[in-house]
């Protein structure tokens, strides 16, 4: 009779290192979001500019991000750097580095949609108090988009935190290469731990990113008063 | 105003064209990578940078107190104390299987020690030193029809796995061997357990673990087809460290360093009845 495989999360420090490789996916993932909000949103005022130019680049960065898996970007800016600029980032740095490229560009273009769903009326109403475009966009506009932005800002941030799985890739262990090492470590004697494995991951994933939900949808209800 | 967007598109396309092309060229003539540490530069810094698997049981992985275990960290660690004179002084990376050419051609780590099997393509990319293991085929049966020899598979069914060298080797090598195919190892090993073949071939160091753990199976022939090696790769050209782990490994056969660390890494997991002669490589000698 071989052991139940639920013990190997309990065997040694196990859960505490998935714990550990929890905290690095989530800081990594929201230090990104944090820096993507803040660049995210001049970025999508830009986004709405009246000039060709200005909006054909905006247009090709966001477009580049989107074609380019993240797996790519995260060897160019990791091995790339190092190799043809000699830059050496560490494994968290480049991490972040990307997930701020990319989330900066989605949320530049969640900031653009959610301009655009604004009436006119609204900025001509601003303009004829002979306010000036930043304090329209400042004290009228974003305020409005906030509320429009929260649902899919969210859905960025959890799918973030899914997609930093792939860092192991340039060497930064998180919580699924935690797990498989665990599995890993026990194949001989456990071949069955790595259902419990993963169902704990599982498990934390959801208990990271369930609350994000909850507190933006509380957020939201708040916010239409 | 459609035309002039038609224009710019075509534009950028060509550019872009032109840039990554140049690119390219340039990367064919130069081989990028960044400059890897010279021994030199180790022994200045007093810290060796290895890379090992984390999540390759027994070679490299993490037990359930988090240290790094394994033949390759044994042996690694045996680096850092003849180079540096610590075990402490070595700084392990993780690496993956996909990743290790490009961890050393942008020169993050010095040394790669994760079972790295040496082939012609790797070779043109890395440096490998002289090997300290070896892989070849083995050959899983029931006890009580134990296949010893190749010659007793003659017109008997043996089970392979799609895609492996097992499969090439057998095709090629004894056609008179009937083969059941297989996607997945699981699907393969429940085969042999429902008596579906009459043996079970893969890569011997999988096929001896897997006979320990399940009763009433041995592995008949621990040897057989064309062997692999496994040895430490640097960066390409950066000969002194080379030339240092390749003395390194040939001081080490005087004290059998290697079946040493067999007996202390791999017999836990291979059991008693395996032959260290068919996984040990001493002083990188075949």
């Amino acid at each position: 009779m071989q052991d139940s495989g639920i013990q190997v999360l309990f065997q040694g420090t196990n859960f505490l290192r998935l714990l550990e490789g929890l905290l690095v996916s989530l800081r990594i993932s929201i230090i990104a979001m944090g820096l993507s909000v803040v660049l995210g949103i001049p970025f999508g005022v830009i986004m709405t500019s009246k000039n060709m130019i200005i909006r054909f680049i905006s247009r090709i960065y966001l477009e580049t991000v989107r074609i380019m898996p993240q797996l790519v970007l995260l060897f160019l800016v990791y091995f790339g750097a190092a190799k043809h600029v000699g830059v050496n980032f560490s494994g968290g740095m480049a991490a972040v580095i990307v997930f701020t490229f990319w989330g900066t560009a989605e949320m530049g273009d969640l900031v653009r949609s959610a301009l655009i769903s604004i009436p006119v009326h609204q900025y001509e109403s601003g303009f004829a108090l002979g306010m000036t475009k930043i304090q329209v966009h400042w004290y009228l506009i974003i305020p409005q988009t906030v509320r429009r932005l929260l649902p899919s800002l969210m859905n960025l941030l959890t799918r973030m935190i899914k997609t930093t799985s792939l860092v192991v890739l340039i060497g930064v262990v998180e919580v699924v290469k935690v797990g498989k090492q665990i599995i890993d470590a026990s194949r001989y004697t456990t071949p069955t731990a790595a259902l419990w494995v993963y169902g704990a991951i599982f498990l934390m994933y959801f208990a990271i990113c369930y609350p994000f939900s909850m507190a933006s949808a509380l957020l939201e209800k708040k916010l239409k008063d | 105003m459609k035309k002039k967007i038609m224009g710019a598109i075509l534009t950028l396309t060509l550019v872009a064209g032109i840039l990554t092309g140049c690119g390219q060229a340039k990367e064919t003539t130069t081989s990028a990578t960044a400059k890897a540490r010279t021994l030199e530069d180790i022994k200045k810094d007093g810290t060796i940078k290895i890379g090992v698997f984390s999540d390759k049981n027994p070679f490299g992985y993490v037990d359930s107190n988090g240290n790094i275990q394994g033949y390759d960290v044994y042996f690694a660690k045996r680096i850092g104390k003849d180079l540096l004179g610590s075990e402490d002084k070595v700084e392990f990376v993780y690496v993956e299987a996909a990743n290790r050419v490009e961890y050393l051609k942008s020169a993050k780590v010095d040394v790669i020690l994760a079972n790295f099997t040496v082939t012609k393509d790797r070779s043109e990319q890395v440096d490998f030193a002289l090997p300290y293991m070896k892989v070849a085929l083995g050959v899983v049966s029931p006890d009580n029809a134990l296949i010893t020899d190749v010659e007793q598979l003659k017109d008997k069914t043996l089970i392979v796995v799609k895609g492996t060298t097992a499969e090439t080797y057998f095709m090629e090598n004894h056609a008179d061997i009937k083969l059941l195919k297989f996607d997945e190892y699981q699907e393969a090993y429940d085969a042999l357990l429902d008596g579906r073949g009459d043996a079970f071939s893969t890569d011997n160091t999988e096929v001896l673990a897997w006979a320990l753990q399940n009763k009433g199976f041995s592995v008949g022939i621990e040897s057989i087809g064309s062997i692999d090696t496994i040895a430490p790769a640097v960066q390409k050209r950066n000969t002194e460290l080379l030339e240092w782990i390749n003395s390194e490994i040939k001081a080490l056969a005087e004290e059998q360093f290697f079946h040493k660390n067999f007996e202390e890494t791999l017999k836990p997991v291979y059991g008693d009845n395996i032959d260290p002669e068919n996984l040990v490589v001493e002083g990188g000698e075949l």
